[in-house]
């Protein structure tokens, strides 16, 4: 089999390249698992990520973040659409074809809890990639992992202790340094950080940052915390029910969303400002986030969104650039000049709770 | 202005193999009529075990040593079970951080809403699932009468805390309790229910204690704040005291590792060294030494207790440290 090379041929700084990546999962609903259905996780998502670059990826939880970052790493196969490592469809590689790149491939999960095998010494967890893919011969491979455990900050003698010695903050270091033992190019950190306390939070955050400045690596950092990935991400991508909605440099997409789905998210996260806070007018949506078996027809967002028309009931936005580097999906939305704000401060619905509380 | 609610050196212990842990260390704090208290701290720092300690929730495990919790002239650490069943739901309401497991699964929705109503004011079935209509539509669920007959697996997680928050109103509670209550939700639905729980408390003139780890997500709706930590509380002052002027170094380090969303993210962000303590000891020292960069002699062999601080905007600014940060804070 032949490897594909990308279709048009992505510059040399690109190290992933996404090309309309869908991902549906059958499913069996119902009390019997009587009926078959289909989870629409992935619907056609396209993005690059650049060599030395942290793309943060925001949604809701269950919009196909998580789903998108595995797909891209071949822990689940695509339903279709392409996924290109330095120009090599990953794809369409056979899994023995694919093991050499994963050592290049890492991942980094949410719960460090559940990750580490509690009947392994943290040693042998992380040698056993060195191990797998006969990377380190043996008898240096003690070496490697007291070196790998300091650069994540932990005590190199740790490496014959098990998992349950570690509080969360350490085994996400732990998960860190087994991530880093075949010196990958890519990582997925999928929120990596929302397990821990706070103040663990931040010293995380400052790891991998420093890790990614040491060895110049890249990250897809996938997030719900939109503070969080505005500090660690130089673009940001937001998904919404499996499509991406907007995705931009992280100053224009933090100080001029276009998408309304974006403006609403951003409107939603509360700041460390009592005086700002009281006053601060909020977009808040209504409704929930319909689900992926049965999404609503053209744009997904239309039933919650304020700007929407029947247009986006009929039909789907395409992802447009609407100017360099900034891509959005929208029918409403179509030059950067749009002013969303005022718009939705016009058409604002809310459900006025007051006169019914006067009237109970 | 007397407090409506004033709890006094309450000390709750946990038995474990090992020993003993120390929870809940010595916290005094009140409340008044109408106010809305903020509860900050990491997980493990005693703040959900105290207002479970006040309505004597806890886990058998769990004792309380001491203190007393004055609400109405009555201590509530001291009544009989047949007597807090009484406060329970009709004069403090709670509402709990899963909305998943706090909700019997195979009970309709409109049977688990009328049983307080039916236990505390006394209303017939048909009253009560009437009332829990109106409940419903209160808090903002669309078609509130059919969904009565829902089970809880067919509502979404913002609208089955939702439901708790209608249920926990139900006997209009003088204090209502939010134990972390948007934290299992998504940010769009949090900004739905802070949104909810807010206009509440502006029309039923609800006096609320919300818990929390979040020092962003209250900023804009309490009055006041008190940070815990290792079961002792470290710092309480009014709300926008405490973000203009933080004096416990802990305080300090928790804005510190903050990243805000309206900063350029170039900021390094400060973090506090360490973990949180296990709690298998009262600490004869402060509880904060083993991670506190302005650590004294002092701090190593005293722990501090809470008093004003020193030359703050505002009285009732309290704080347990014996180092004047502020100086050094700048740098």
């Amino acid at each position: 089999m032949s490897i594909v090379k990308g279709s048009n041929s992505p510059t040399d700084s690109t190290l992933i390249r996404v090309e309309s990546l869908v991902k549906h999962f059958p499913v069996r609903i119902g009390a019997f698992a009587e009926t078959k259905a289909t989870v629409q996780a992935l619907n056609g998502i396209s993005f690059d990520i650049k060599k030395g670059e942290t793309l943060g990826l925001v949604g809701e939880s269950g919009c196909g973040k998580s789903t998108a970052g595995q797909t891209i790493l071949q822990l689940h196969r695509p339903t279709s659409g392409r996924v290109y490592y330095q120009g090599t469809d990953l794809t369409q590689l056979k899994e023995k074809q694919l093991r050499p790149l994963r050592t290049k491939l890492q991942v980094i999960f949410q719960d460090p809890y559940s990750t580490l095998n509690p009947r392994m010494t943290i040693g042998t967890a992380i040698s056993e990639p060195l191990q797998f893919h006969n990377l380190v011969p043996k008898n240096k491979r003690g070496e490697r992992v007291a070196e790998l455990l300091k650069i994540v900050g932990l005590n190199p003698a740790f490496a014959t202790r098990y998992p349950h010695e570690f509080s969360g903050g350490q085994r996400q270091r732990i998960c860190i340094a087994r991530a880093l033992a075949c010196e990958p190019d890519f990582i997925v950190c999928d929120e990596p950080i929302s397990a821990l306390d706070v103040s663990i939070q931040a010293q995380i955050i400052n790891l991998l940052q420093d890790l990614q400045e040491e060895f110049g690596l890249t990250y897809l950092f996938i997030a719900h915390d939109l503070a969080v990935v505005r500090h660690i991400s130089h673009r940001v991508a937001v998904m919404y029910l499996g499509e991406m909605v907007e995705m931009a440099g992280k100053e224009t997409l933090f100080e001029k969303p276009l998408h309304p789905y974006t403006q609403a998210l951003l409107s939603a996260v509360p700041e460390p400002n009592p005086r700002e806070e009281r006053g601060r007018q909020r977009i808040v949506l209504t409704g929930d986030v319909p689900s992926p078996i049965n999404p609503p027809s053209g744009c997904r967002f239309h039933p919650r969104c304020p700007l929407a028309t029947e247009t986006c009931f009929k039909m789907e936005p395409t992802w447009n650039e609407i100017e360099p580097g900034h891509w959005v999906a929208c029918h409403e939305v179509t030059s950067p000049d749009v002013d969303v704000q005022s718009v939705l401060a016009n058409r604002q619905h809310r459900i006025d709770y007051k006169e019914k509380l006067k009237a109970w | 202005m007397t407090p409506l609610l004033n709890v006094k050196n309450l000390q709750t212990r946990f038995k474990s193999r090992q020993g003993y842990i120390y929870a809940v260390n010595d916290v005094s704090f009140h409340v008044l009529e109408g106010e809305t208290l903020g509860v900050v701290g990491e997980s493990g720092c005693g703040k959900s075990v105290t207002m479970l300690s006040l309505l004597k929730l806890l886990p058998p495990a769990a004792r309380i040593e001491g203190g007393q919790a004055i609400f109405n002239g009555k201590n509530l650490l001291e009544m009989k079970t047949k007597q807090i069943r009484q406060v329970r739901g009709a004069q403090i309401g709670m509402i709990f951080q899963d909305p998943m497991s706090s909700l019997n699964p195979v009970v309709k929705i409109g049977v688990q809403m009328s049983e307080p109503l039916r236990a505390h004011l006394k209303m017939s079935k048909s009253q009560a699932w009437e009332r829990s209509a109106q409940l419903l539509d209160m808090v903002g669920i669309p078609e509130a009468e059919a969904r009565l007959h829902d089970y809880p697996h067919q509502l979404s997680g913002g609208m089955r805390q939702r439901v708790m928050i209608a249920m926990s109103l139900a006997c209009k509670p003088k204090i209502l309790i939010a134990d972390e209550p948007t934290t299992a939700l998504d940010v769009t639905i949090q900004a739905q229910i802070v949104d909810l729980v807010r206009d509440l408390r502006d029309e039923l003139n609800t006096t609320i204690i919300w818990i929390t780890h979040d020092l962003s997500l209250i900023a804009g709706f309490v009055d006041r704040v008190m940070v815990m930590y290792a079961g002792y509380i470290v710092e309480e002052a009014p709300v926008d005291d405490l973000y203009d002027d933080p004096r416990h170094p802990y305080t300090v380090g928790l804005f510190g590792a903050l990243p805000e969303i309206g900063s350029t993210g170039q900021r390094r962000l400060t973090t506090i060294k360490g973990a949180p303590p296990n709690l298998e000891s009262t600490p004869t020292c402060c509880p904060f030494v083993p991670r506190c960069g302005y650590a004294t002699d002092k701090c190593h062999t005293t722990n501090p207790v809470l008093q004003p601080a020193p030359d703050a905007a505002d009285p009732n600014h309290r704080l347990a440290c014996w180092v004047d940060i502020r100086e050094r804070r700048q740098a």
